[in-house]
């Protein structure tokens, strides 16, 4: 814990305090205007991975959760080989994935191009470089992390339970309302923490996928790191970063949280 | 040549690496950063103060004996290469060089970036330690100003640069990051300007404004690495970068922010922008000159062309340069001389296809298309009279290099502004 967790928050948290550059090194000088700079010139940047990182998980869990629940519900014995046919494609390296989509939804590619001279869509339609793009790309991207332990979960559940609702009448909705989902839900907030964490974080599908305006944190934290070398700076992003996860996730497991995945 | 041709860009180490991190290659090489400090680099060459006594930094010419053995570290697809009887590749001119100077070379590519190798050779540079290579080849820009700055480059001997001052092209004799080539000696070069596809396009593009029309909105590729952004503007705008002010810059940017507000600007690209332009989803972008004539070939058609704008273009300059504590010193400089041969030239450039730095290899690229099978022929005639590749004396004087950042409050400055139209 204190080798793999506090010496790296402790390393970023001095870091994001220094002055100086790459060439005649990085002073620690309590520059607290690494924070105030980085807040002023990417806020917006904050807000898109909120807004984009948000919306991709509730994507995700409106497309995995009837997708989990078919498979542990009505798939009778073939459950494993629909779970490895949904899963099958993420053995493959997610970037190349992104980057067949870039391919696919390009303004003329092979799913555009023929709707295009159909005149189905409109000339200058386009998927590519907008924030819809990045966000499908997002949900796509960890559509695993979110069907797996909402389909766990739904697994898990005792027939006897849903038996025994239908015997005192209850109607199919009701035994979704009141059997079947609540008893999901550590499932369905094991998946938002699994989906939302990195989706948030992400910095490849907003530049594969997306275009101008689209950027979000993990990028700029990414560019200041890497192309900029500006340390200080890179590290103040990113600690404002999780300063501001760790609050969300702490508001979520107060709202939401089951003590089941927290221990209480 | 043929080998390299075919091997598709995705093939490529540097794309490949791209996979995994944000896509650069030697083109883009400076990522970003920009930091010549000349004024400290002069003081300690000792230029400005003292010309009459001029102090040599590093100089290990009294001392150098021939060794028989060269540790050359290049990029990826950068050198000419043929195939042998067993499908190993071979590099001709290397072979040439070992035949008649009796020097083996130990040829590698281990640079993807300028970035990442900086930070690789830095810690050993840092204790005093060699690096392995006699010679590695770096871009202008920031890093190259950084091993300046550090004095880790070794001083370059001009007696011993007979070719190079003979037949180098004159614009690489007056480059502001290096004046007099005492650390540096050119590679290869190439242009950054506008890349468009004429068909989508409806008509040619000539002005640098062609990238802000509005009938143009939602088509338009720009780069995202600062330099070539900021400077390419800069000049757009009709200030030259080489001697342009914080207050031009920030002209600049305003430029670059209201293309970026009126919807104009689809993204931002790194590499990938050639992509985009050949599948249309840009019709014009910013672009360097070997894509666009790599991708034509590739392609087996002329659908994209390159024009530096009427207000200037851009030129970035990959350079051969010996690092401090290299083993063979005076092997990389024999080799460095040996390069500058025309008929050397000329071989490399029928393979590598960016800015050759001597003029005088055309004629020997004129000859080998007169000599060469049919099949081969379109190709080197092409090459032979490429603007991309021997530029006119106008083209070039009609572009810069990127401004100098003298110091890191010039550097932040400039990052700040430029960095900020990107994300």
């Amino acid at each position: 814990m204190l080798l793999f967790f506090l010496l790296p928050i402790a390393t970023l948290a001095i870091t994001s305090l220094e002055s100086g550059d790459f060439i005649s090194g990085f002073d620690f000088t309590w520059n607290f205007g690494n924070y105030s700079r980085g807040f002023n010139l990417y806020s917006e940047q904050y807000l898109h991975a909120v807004e984009y990182g948000g919306s991709a998980t509730i994507v995700a869990l409106l497309v995995a959760y009837p997708a989990a629940y078919w498979i542990a519900f009505h798939a009778g014995p073939r459950k494993s080989s629909y779970l490895l046919a949904v899963l099958l494609p993420f053995f493959v390296s997610f970037v190349i994935r992104t980057l067949a989509w870039e391919t696919i939804l390009s303004d003329n590619g092979v799913l555009f191009g023929p709707l295009k001279s159909l005149n189905l869509l409109p000339n200058d339609f386009r998927v590519l470089a907008t924030p819809v793009a990045v966000t499908g790309g997002l949900a796509y991207t960890f559509f695993p992390f979110m069907l797996l332990p909402v389909y766990a979960s739904l697994e898990k559940i005792d027939r006897g339970l849903v038996e025994a609702a239908q015997d005192l009448f209850a109607s199919k909705f009701e035994v979704f309302r009141r059997v079947i989902f609540p008893l999901s839900v550590p499932g369905v907030f094991a998946g938002v923490l699994l989906t939302g964490i990195p989706a948030v974080a992400d910095y490849v599908n907003q530049d594969l996928l997306g275009g101008v305006g689209t950027t979000m944190v993990g990028r700029v934290i990414e560019t200041q790191f890497e192309v900029n070398i500006n340390y200080p700076l890179a590290a103040a992003l990113a600690f404002v970063f999780m300063l501001g996860l760790l609050a969300t996730l702490i508001i979520y497991q107060r709202i939401f949280g089951t003590e089941q995945i927290m221990g209480g | 040549m043929s080998t390299d041709k075919e091997v598709p860009y995705y093939m490529d180490p540097s794309f490949l690496r791209g996979l995994t991190q944000k896509r650069i290659t030697r083109r883009t090489a400076l990522q970003g950063a920009g930091a010549v400090s000349m004024a400290a680099f002069m003081a300690a060459c000792g230029i400005g103060s003292k010309p009459a006594t001029v102090a040599h930094t590093n100089w290990v010419w009294d001392k150098a004996t021939k060794a028989g053995v060269l540790d050359f570290a290049n990029w990826p697809l950068y050198i000419d290469t043929g195939t042998d009887s067993k499908g190993k590749t071979t590099y001709p001119s290397l072979e040439q060089f070992t035949k008649e100077t009796g020097i083996k070379v130990n040829y590698s590519e281990p640079i993807l970036d300028n970035n990442t190798y900086f930070a690789k050779a830095a810690p050993e540079l840092l204790l005093g330690k060699s690096i392995g290579y006699d010679i590695i080849v770096v871009t202008n820009g920031i890093y190259l100003s950084n091993y300046m700055e550090q004095n880790w480059l070794t001083e370059l001997d001009p007696s011993k640069l007979g070719n190079f001052n003979q037949n180098a092209a004159p614009r690489l004799l007056a480059r502001g990051f290096d004046p007099g080539n005492k650390f540096t000696i050119p590679w290869q070069s190439g242009f950054t300007g506008i890349g468009y596809n004429p068909k989508l396009t409806g008509r040619d593009i000539t002005s640098f404004n062609d990238l802000f029309d509005p009938k143009f909105a939602g088509k338009v590729g720009m780069f995202s690495e600062t330099q070539d952004l900021g400077n390419l503007t800069l000049r757009g705008i009709g200030i030259k970068p080489e001697t342009s002010t914080p207050s031009d810059w920030q002209k600049a940017a305003d430029k670059l922010k209201a293309q970026r507000a009126a919807g104009i600007v689809r993204k931002y690209y790194d590499q990938s922008y050639i992509d985009a332009l050949s599948k249309g989803d840009t019709w014009l972008s910013m672009a360097w000159s070997g894509d666009i004539f790599q991708t034509n070939l590739s392609a087996g058609n002329e659908d994209l062309k390159f024009v530096i704008p009427s207000e200037g273009g851009i030129i970035w300059t990959d350079n051969m340069t010996i690092p401090v504590g290299a083993a063979h010193p005076l092997d990389a400089i024999t080799y460095m001389n040996w390069v500058y041969q025309p008929r050397v030239a000329a071989t490399m450039a029928e393979s590598i296809e960016y800015i050759t730095p001597v003029p005088s290899a055309q004629q020997f690229i004129q000859q080998d298309a007169a000599a060469a099978k049919k099949a081969d022929q379109p190709l080197l005639q092409q090459l032979a009279q490429s603007p991309l590749i021997f530029p006119s004396a106008e083209t070039l004087a009609n572009t810069s290099y990127y401004r100098v950042l003298a110091n890191k409050d010039e550097t932040n400055k400039w990052l700040d502004l430029f960095t900020s139209v990107v994300l």
